[in-house]
């Protein structure tokens, strides 16, 4: 298990494709937490607009940011770590150096560890450092000297570290780069949005499937997003959303386990 | 490179009925075959023939339809440490492009228990010291064929199946690998090498199998398959007469051509004809050896059944433009 681990490792740290999604994490993470300190440091009467519930609510949306938004990054590193293995072929050594398909999983899943809080980390501190400065600057409160706060960030990266896993789990399942990659940002950019409002808008039953989709399950973990803050759908408890989103994880993986990966290989 | 106990699991490779349909077609049917340790085996047939299927499937990547296939008695799937056991190298192309070569090597190295120094090591034993910091999609076709190899040795193996290693290798390198192979060989490991050509290979091979329409056509050590090659003696004279009254006389199995002066015999030897010409005071003009070389042979035992114009080709041309 330790030699797959370190194999996996390598794969991923051994081409570019990490660091330049980890820098474009960083870039859109730093312009998105300006973006939203901004909003809610310039909004007249920021206390009572429809971010109320005071610092608790700017917190969130401020630095909520990365797990809210950011999250598609560490999902697409940890599905290209499955699936550039297909679109290379390199998939037939991986299996002939280690033909138990289900450890080579179990090992493209921890090794995915340190890279998913590694994209936490670089995410989580963009948002913070960026949105902290434009609150600093607006002279709004940057509530850092909060802990609530610095909890809200541990989440983050909590909730993009279990990304990064989910995303492994889909390249599992969904092998084919191309398929994998469209399917990631179709769901992420636009079904969960869609479905989120859709069923929170229907109430009741709706809703209580809304908090269980894996957006709202990650954003859960964090405690809160800017969706949450204005009031546009509840969300579980963080450990409600953990093990939500941990449970996506193992079902996508079985999926591939019993499916994509025992496939003749290509 | 650092000496690595081999398992006490004899390296022969052994194959029984194995059967692959992919649907209706059948890619491999009822093979069976062994490949011995300390022998370079030569596993050839056609495009398309059933040859990487067979080899898919020996390494477990494949699912056979029915039938099995062993690495010392053991299936590939439950060695150990199969990088340890057996080196294989399906297609130059399993790299990812923004790799380095020597970094392809690392990635793989923990599981064949190989240090980072042994994968320098390979890849100046390989030829491509120099090259192991540049990304492999920078690599010429015969480099990635190198790296491709280098990648088989990492665990030390005691069994090596390379598929088509010497496709995009120059001549220069081809005789590196023919010299290497057999050294690996005379280490007493099992080297089975696939082609499509019997040309490539037959210099640098001690046993051959020959596959055709995913079945076995012939297996033999290499003298085996020249035994096989057809005889076929020209003999030439002015006097059409005594001549085909020599080869009524000797009762040769021949085919005359040229009106009636030249006779191709079959079965037999440039000796005999010649003694016999001697004999009977026929006047000769040519007594050449046209018999069927390696290639022609080879054709022959690959075309589809029934094919004519292999049956019928002149020994001694050349199989260009021959799509088997």
């Amino acid at each position: 298990m330790r030699t797959s681990f370190v194999s996996e490792y390598r794969k991923i740290v051994t081409t570019r494709t990490w660091w330049v999604l980890l820098v474009c994490m960083a870039l859109y993470m730093a312009f998105l937490g300006a973006g939203v300190a901004w909003s809610v440091a310039a909004a007249p009467g920021a206390e009572d607009s429809g971010l109320a519930g005071g610092p608790a609510a700017v917190a969130a949306s401020v630095y909520g940011v990365a797990a809210a938004f950011g999250y598609v990054f560490p999902v697409i590193v940890g599905a290209l770590s499955v699936t550039t293995e297909y679109r290379h072929r390199t998939i037939a050594p991986t299996f002939l150096a280690d033909p138990d398909r289900f450890r080579v999983l179990v090992a493209k899943l921890l090794a995915m560890v340190p890279v998913g809080v590694l994209f936490g980390v670089v995410g989580t501190a963009a948002t913070a450092a960026a949105g902290a400065g434009v609150l600093a600057a607006a002279g709004s409160p940057t509530l850092l000297d909060d802990s609530a706060t610095w909890l809200l960030l541990g989440r983050s990266v909590l909730a993009l570290t279990v990304w990064a896993l989910l995303g492994v789990a889909l390249g599992a399942a969904l092998t084919h780069q191309v398929v994998a990659i469209v399917v990631v940002l179709v769901y992420t950019q636009f079904l969960e949005p869609v479905l989120r409002l859709g069923l929170g808008a229907a109430g009741g039953v709706g809703e209580s499937i809304a908090k269980l989709l894996p957006g709202a399950a990650g954003e859960a973990i964090t405690g809160g997003s800017i969706f949450s803050s204005a009031g546009l759908s509840g969300l579980l408890p963080w450990w409600g959303g953990l093990l939500v989103l941990a449970t996506y994880v193992v079902v996508l993986g079985t999926v591939g386990a019993v499916t994509a990966l025992r496939r003749d290989v290509p | 490179m650092e000496p690595t106990e081999h398992p006490p699991s004899d390296g022969t490779v052994t194959v029984r009925s194995l059967t692959k349909h992919f649907g209706t077609v059948r890619a491999v049917h009822d093979l069976s075959l062994d490949v011995l340790p300390g022998r370079v085996t030569g596993f050839l047939g056609p495009n398309g023939s059933g040859k990487t299927t067979t080899l898919r499937m020996i390494l477990g990547l494949t699912t056979p339809t029915s039938g099995t296939a062993t690495i010392g008695g053991v299936p590939y799937a439950t060695l150990r440490q199969p990088l340890r056991t057996v080196g294989a190298a399906l297609e130059a192309t399993s790299f990812h492009p923004g790799r380095t070569g020597l970094d392809h090597l690392r990635t793989y190295a923990p599981l064949a228990g190989a240090t980072d120094q042994r994968c320098r090591d390979l890849g100046d034993l390989v030829g491509l010291s120099a090259a192991g910091n540049r990304r492999v999609g920078g690599y010429s076709l015969g480099m990635r064929q190198r790296l491709a190899l280098a990648t088989t040795l990492l665990g030390d193996p005691r069994v090596l199946l390379l598929d088509e290693p010497a496709n995009g290798l120059d001549p220069e390198g081809i005789r590196w690998l023919r010299g290497f192979l057999r050294h690996l060989a005379s280490e007493g490991r099992t080297v089975l090498v696939s082609s499509h050509m019997l040309s490539e290979i037959q210099q640098s091979v001690d046993d051959v199998v020959i596959i055709a329409r995913g079945q076995l056509v012939h297996a033999s050590p290499m003298a085996g398959l020249d035994a096989l090659s057809a005889p076929r003696i020209h003999l030439t004279s002015p006097d059409t007469d005594a001549l085909a009254a020599l080869v009524k006389l000797q009762g040769w199995d021949v085919e005359t051509t040229d009106d009636g002066r030249t006779v191709v015999v079959r079965g037999t030897t440039t000796s005999q004809v010649g003694s016999a010409a001697h004999a009977a005071g026929l006047e000769v003009h040519g007594l050449t050896d046209r018999s069927e070389n390696l290639e022609d042979l080879f054709l022959r035992m690959i075309a589809p059944p029934g094919d004519p114009v292999l049956d019928h080709r002149e020994p001694g041309s050349t199989p260009t433009g021959v799509d088997a």
